[in-house]
Order: C-alpha cells, then sequence, then structure tokens
C-alpha cells in the first residue's frame, strides 16, 4: 500500500511539473514591459574574437556597472548565432549582443532588434558605410561596435629575396601580377588569399561591381565588371600567382604568411595580433589593397554592432550601456587590447596617432564595403563560397549567374 | 483481505502496471514525444525563431516546407539532395566496412589461441569511448597535406591527396584512372540529364576524397562497439557445435559460414541496424571537420538540417528535413529487416 502511495505521489509531482513546463508558451505579444527605473540587470552576450576581447569588454562592463549602479554580465559565446536562435525563440534573448553585419539583415527582418540607433548621441559620427551595414529597411538599427578592414600584407623577407624593392609594391591589379611573376620565378608562392567572398569580394569592389544592389533587395552580381574581377583572380589562380590557404596547408591566409609559405597576404588587421602572438620573427609591412583598371580603390569592411533585444526588460538601461562602451575613448581603450579600429570618425585621428602602421587599415574604412546586407542570404552565399572555392577550374560567369539565380529566389524578387 | 474483486483476479495489477511504468512514460512522453510532436508542428510553419512557435501569427505554411525539398528548382531542393546523395554514399561505405571489420575483431579476439587477450579486447574497444570530438580533431592532423598519411604515403612515392580540401568524387576519379571517363569533360549523357536538381554526372560523383577521410575514421571508431557485440554472440555460441562440425571433417571456412554465421544473424542484423540508424544520422564528425566542405561534398541531412535552422533562420526547413530524415531511417530499417528476415 505504501509504495503505490508514493508511486502516485511521484506521479503527480510529475505530472505538476508538466503544467509547469506548459505555462511557458503562453507568450504575451505586446511590447514587453519595460523597467526603466531602479537598477537593471543587464545580460551581454558577446562573441570575443579571443580572451584579450573578453577581458576588456568584462572590464568595461563592470566600469560601467558600478559607476551606474545597475548590475551587468558579460557571457563569451562559443557560438553566438546558435545561442542567440535558441535564445529568441525561448523569448530570453540577452539584452545587449554583438550581431555581425553579415547576419543583421536576418535578425532585423523577423524583428528581434530594437531600432534605438538614433538614442545614440552623435550618431552621424559613425562611418557612413558602416552605419550602412545595419541599414534595414532605411532605419538604421544598431551602432557598430568597431571595424576591421582588408590590406595587402608584405613579407619583408621574401620580398628581398624576389629582388623586389618598395618601388615594387603594388597599386594597381597589372602591379600585382607583375610583381608575383617575379616572386613565383624565385619558387616562392605569390599571394595567398581566402577562398571565401570575404576575401575575393574585395576585388569585385575594385571594379566598381559588388554581389547585390545597395539597398540589398536585387541581386547583380552578373555584370561585365564582376565577371572581369573574378577572371582576373582566376588568372592569379591559374598561373600560380596566387593560392588559397588551404592549398597551402594551412587554415587561413594569416598562418600561412606567417609561417613564409606565401611572401603576400589578404587580411584584416586582426592578422597584426596573430602575427604578434604565432610568428613575432616575421617582418611584414602593411599596404593599401590595389586598385582595380580604373583606379578604384576598394577594399571589405568588417563590423559587428551592439544589438538591442527587442525584448529586453532594460532597453533605456541598455542604450546607456551601448552609448558608454562606443563613446570614442572607450573605443580607443578596445583598440589598444585587442586590435580593431574605432567606428567613430572622431576617434580615428587618435587612432592613427597611436598605431601609424595601421594607416592602410584606416584608408581602408572609408572605402570599405560591408558585407552582403539582406536577410536569408547565409545559404546562398555560402554556395557561392562553395563557387568560388572552385573558381580556378569554374567559369567566372557561371560562378555569377548560379549566385544571381540563387539570390533572387531567397530576396524574393 | 476479505474483500471481493470485481473483474477479475488481474484487474487491480492493471492499475499497478500502469503506475510502475508511469515515471518512464511521463519522462519519454515530456522529452521525447512533446518535443517530436512540437518540431513536426514547426516544420508545418514559417516561423522566424522569435517567441514561442505556438503562438496566433505564426504564418502555417502546409506541406510547402517538404515540397520545396523535392519539387521546387532552386537552392533549398539541391543543398537537400547533396547531403542526401553524400550520406548514401557514407552509409554504403561505413556500413559494411565497419560490420566487417567488427566481425573481424570479435573472431581475432575470440580466438582461443590468442595471448593478451584482454589487452587487444582494450585496445580495439578504445576508440570507441574516445570522444569523438577528439578524435576527429586528431584525424583533421593525420589527413592534413603534410600530415602522418601523406607522409606515409609518400614512402611508397604516392603523391597523397589535400584531403580535407578536395572535392573529387572517388568514383569519378577511378573511372578517369581506368580510362573510361574524364573528369574535366564528364559525358553529356551524364551531365545533360538530372534528377531531382542533380546531374547524373553529380548523383554518381561517389563519396569526395574528403568524405573518404571522414569514413576512415568513423569506421575505425565504431567498428570497437560493434567488435563487443560480436563478441557476446560468439561467446554465447557452444563450442561443441563446432566440434561437432570439426568432427563431420568441415573446414575452416565451412565451420565460420555454415555453423558461426548463421548463429550470429540476430547480432549482425543488431549492428547493422545500429550502423544503419547511426550513419544517416552522422553530424560530430562533420560539424568538427568539415562542416560540409568541401564544395558541400561533406554535407548530410542532419548537419543541414541544423545548419538550415540555426544559421538561416529557418527553422521550419530544418525541422522538415529532419523528419525526411526520419523517414528514410524508418523506411530503410524496415526494408532491411525483410531483407534479412529468418526464412522458414
Amino acid at each position: 500500500m505504501k509504495r503505490s502511495r508514493l508511486v502516485t505521489a511521484v506521479a503527480a509531482a510529475l505530472l505538476l511539473t508538466t503544467t509547469a513546463c506548459g505555462s511557458g508558451f503562453d507568450d504575451d505579444q505586446g511590447a514587453t514591459a519595460q523597467q526603466s527605473a531602479g537598477p537593471a540587470d543587464l545580460q551581454i552576450l558577446i562573441a570575443a574574437s579571443g580572451d584579450a576581447e573578453s577581458k576588456a569588454v568584462t572590464d568595461a562592463t563592470a566600469k560601467w556597472a558600478s559607476a551606474s549602479g545597475n548590475k551587468a554580465t558579460v557571457t563569451p559565446a562559443q557560438d553566438i548565432a546558435q545561442q542567440l536562435g535558441q535564445a529568441l525563440a525561448g523569448s530570453t534573448p540577452p539584452d545587449v549582443f554583438y550581431v555581425d553585419a553579415a547576419r543583421f539583415a536576418d535578425y532585423a527582418s523577423v524583428g528581434a532588434l530594437e531600432p534605438y540607433a538614433d538614442k545614440i548621441s552623435n550618431i552621424d559620427d559613425f562611418y557612413p558605410n558602416l552605419r550602412q551595414a545595419f541599414t534595414y529597411d532605411g532605419k538604421v538599427y544598431c551602432a557598430p561596435k568597431d571595424t576591421s578592414t582588408l590590406a595587402l600584407e608584405i613579407n619583408t623577407d621574401l620580398w628581398k629575396k624576389a629582388g623586389l624593392t618598395d618601388a615594387d609594391i603594388p597599386t594597381t591589379w597589372d602591379q600585382l601580377t607583375a610583381a608575383a611573376q617575379k616572386i613565383k620565378a624565385k619558387g616562392i608562392v605569390p599571394l595567398a588569399i581566402g577562398d571565401t567572398r570575404d576575401r575575393i569580394g574585395a576585388f569585385l569592389v575594385q571594379n566598381g561591381g559588388w554581389w547585390t544592389s545597395a539597398d540589398g533587395k536585387q541581386p547583380t552580381a552578373d555584370t561585365p565588371q564582376n565577371e572581369a574581377a573574378l577572371t582576373y583572380v582566376q588568372g592569379l589562380l591559374k598561373g600560380g600567382l596566387a593560392q588559397y590557404p588551404k592549398q597551402l596547408d594551412t587554415g587561413w591566409g594569416g598562418e600561412a604568411f606567417g609561417k613564409g609559405k606565401a611572401a603576400m597576404v589578404i587580411e584584416g588587421n586582426w592578422i597584426k595580433g596573430a602575427m604578434k602572438a604565432d610568428f613575432p620573427a616575421v617582418k611584414y609591412t602593411v599596404h593599401e589593397l590595389p586598385a582595380g583598371p580604373t583606379g578604384t580603390k576598394g577594399t571589405l569592411s568588417f563590423t559587428q554592432c551592439w544589438g538591442i533585444a527587442a525584448k529586453s526588460k532594460f532597453k533605456d538601461q541598455a542604450i546607456k550601456f551601448v552609448e558608454a562602451m562606443t563613446s570614442a575613448d572607450q573605443q580607443l581603450e578596445f583598440a589598444t587590447a585587442f586590435g580593431v579600429m574605432p567606428s567613430r570618425q572622431s576617434a580615428s585621428a587618435q587612432y592613427t596617432a597611436k598605431f601609424p602602421e595601421d594607416a592602410p587599415f584606416v584608408a581602408g574604412v572609408a572605402y570599405g564595403h560591408g558585407p552582403v546586407n539582406a536577410p536569408k542570404m547565409d545559404s546562398v552565399l555560402a554556395d557561392l563560397d562553395t563557387g568560388l572555392q572552385g573558381l580556378a577550374t569554374a567559369t567566372p560567369k557561371g560562378v555569377l549567374q548560379r549566385f544571381d539565380k540563387n539570390a533572387k529566389t531567397a530576396l524574393g524578387g | 483481505m476479505a474483500d471481493i474483486r470485481r473483474g477479475g483476479i488481474r484487474d487491480n495489477e492493471r492499475v499497478a502496471g500502469w503506475l510502475f511504468v508511469s515515471p518512464v512514460v511521463l519522462v519519454l512522453g515530456l522529452f521525447m514525444l512533446v518535443p517530436i510532436l512540437m518540431a513536426l508542428w514547426v516544420s508545418l510553419t514559417d516561423w522566424n525563431g522569435q517567441g514561442s512557435p505556438f503562438q496566433s501569427g505564426v504564418p502555417f505554411a502546409g506541406l510547402d516546407n517538404y515540397t520545396r525539398l523535392f519539387t521546387q528548382d532552386g537552392l533549398d531542393r539541391e543543398n537537400f539532395m547533396i547531403s542526401i546523395r553524400n550520406n548514401a554514399y557514407y552509409v554504403f561505405a561505413v556500413v559494411p566496412l565497419q560490420t566487417a571489420l567488427a566481425l573481424t575483431l570479435a573472431l581475432v579476439v575470440n580466438n582461443r589461441m590468442l595471448r593478451g587477450k584482454s589487452f587487444f579486447r582494450t585496445a580495439f574497444y578504445f576508440p570507441s569511448v574516445t570522444s569523438s570530438v577528439a578524435i576527429s580533431v586528431v584525424f583533421l592532423f593525420m589527413f592534413a597535406n603534410s600530415g602522418a598519411i601523406n607522409a606515409i604515403l609518400g614512402l611508397f612515392g604516392i603523391n597523397g591527396p589535400q584531403w580535407f580540401a578536395d572535392p573529387r568524387g572517388v568514383l569519378h576519379l577511378a573511372l578517369d584512372t581506368v580510362g573510361l571517363l574524364d573528369t574535366n569533360a564528364p559525358p553529356a549523357a551524364l551531365t545533360g540529364h538530372s534528377l531531382l536538381g542533380l546531374t547524373w554526372w553529380d548523383w554518381t560523383s561517389g563519396p569526395s576524397v574528403a568524405m573518404c577521410a571522414i569514413i576512415s575514421l568513423v569506421v575505425w571508431t565504431t567498428s570497437g562497439t560493434f567488435m563487443l557485440m560480436f563478441l557476446a554472440a560468439l561467446q554465447n555460441i557452444p563450442s561443441q557445435l563446432d566440434e561437432a562440425g570439426l568432427i563431420d571433417g568441415a573446414t575452416r571456412w565451412q565451420r565460420f559460414r555454415f555453423i558461426t554465421l548463421p548463429q550470429l544473424r540476430p547480432t549482425l542484423f543488431l549492428v547493422l541496424t545500429l550502423g544503419l540508424i547511426g550513419t544517416w544520422q552522422v553530424f560530430d564528425q562533420i560539424y568538427v571537420m568539415s562542416q560540409g566542405n568541401p564544395a558541400k561534398t561533406t554535407l548530410t541531412p542532419a548537419y543541414l538540417s541544423y545548419r538550415t535552422a540555426f544559421r538561416d533562420l529557418d527553422y521550419g526547413s530544418g525541422a522538415a528535413i529532419s523528419f525526411v530524415l526520419f523517414l528514410i531511417i524508418v523506411v530503410l530499417t524496415l526494408l532491411q529487416r525483410r531483407a534479412l528476415r529468418e526464412r522458414p
């Protein structure tokens, strides 16, 4: 008798838990109740580039929290896309989180983000192309955290070994080809370039093209400019003047460059930290990417913004937090800590003064092109990367047409 | 003690029985059945991942997420069909190989003449108890362009491929080597016609070189577990049967083929079924080692489902892919059950 009573009790308890779980599904559709008075408890999810970034952000957050009398917890994400996806689905998103420009439109289009940018002081101070990267349907959503751009890094020793001097540093595509041929003649791989749109796309910009229209609503890949750009890259690959990192048995361009497997590489300013940490003995110089045939300078810029969840309970405090994190002084502090560039134009002069060797990266911020800014494009872009991986043997026009066809479906055009 | 039971002597036992199984029923129901039904609902919607999928206002898509995988010409169908092709080749390679290897290992360990039996048993089982992520990382190093595998191949004068950067299908490569086809100029009969969005040329590629590296990894890690199952079954076979065969003058092969193997039929079915299910669900090796690259040749339905849901925020399609995968597994298991049925 006693045992069956126990079983009943267990069963009842289990049933109770089920009903308790069930209540979680009743979502209120209306605006989330705001708590603007009193101390907030901010949850901040970041996708840190490394320990240095986690520490810098955690320290800055702690400083802000104690100064403003709020509580704030920084969580470094393992896989931010997945963690954020789960949190949004569960209606319990972190209040503030990093949003990569490449994924921004996905989040903005489903209403996950609070368009708060107009409440940030002096929003026009942020570089226009960075603001553009976080614009959806004509509205700027969030404040860019910082930025990085691509440039051309040259290994000083290998450059000399190939008999080249400072006068040979390429500023045009023709010069790049010429220098690469001289390097190749010495049995050195001239250029390592990542096999994705995030590196090869720079050549499109240099030739005045881009994958999509400016508003991100139309695919515009299949144009003569883009075809010429891809044909040029294909020529480099076919001629052995450029190789993908995987062919050089490395994970990314910086590794190939650091190991001395290539004399030049096209990478962003994150390469500084990697070289310092892993290959401190390698001497190199940084230059702006060579311009296209018409003299157009072009590079790619990468950025993340401080997204605030539309469902956050502490939007006012979150905006104040972002304000503090994107102030010029704080951005310079972050720049020193983990090697990114400020997203505010007013901080740029100070940054260049402090890191004069970064001038080519800083110059790129002005003319850099952000990632494709349109929702539902991730699988299309992944498919494009697959096409670019096989660029050496594919037809450039085919790659571009395929992108247009897929993008058209994804964009609903 | 004197109360008269109505409805027969077993009446009370039924209630007690249900009470005893209720914890399991509740736990399974709560953590398996309910989530599966929830996922089924998600696969019928265009839920965007904001808030609960059960609130009003979530657009109902009907079977769109499913039909898109089969009937609409586009990237969704192409990716899905590529993943099915990759996984099918993967299953064809892994299941027979791991079963044969597991059986061989079990026979070796079961050999009465073998010394240091427990050492070999442990050694063979070891890969199965190691974390698949850790092993995957080790294999990444081994199959690196200048890694151990290519170094060994180099000793024999073979220039090893760039394993994880090589999307060429081995079937194409083999036919090219024999001289039947030219991979640079594939026959128009194959490239000109397509089935479900993939040309016949694509369907017949075979697993890519990169996939072969993953296949060898999986065969190596899982054969240990299946060896244990075969070993348990082998030890259950009475040695008299073998001796009887010996007296009748059966050769070693005849004794294995006509005495041991028929006794192993239930275990063989178990191993094949578990292998089939496990290989269709391959995920962690792909996630760690290749993420579907190079050129989508290691994309599998399980990984595609994950990527569609959590990268593209297209939860409906992602859930639909996993249900199609579920159906594939069920159908194949039933077919296999029929094929391996005991014939009277």
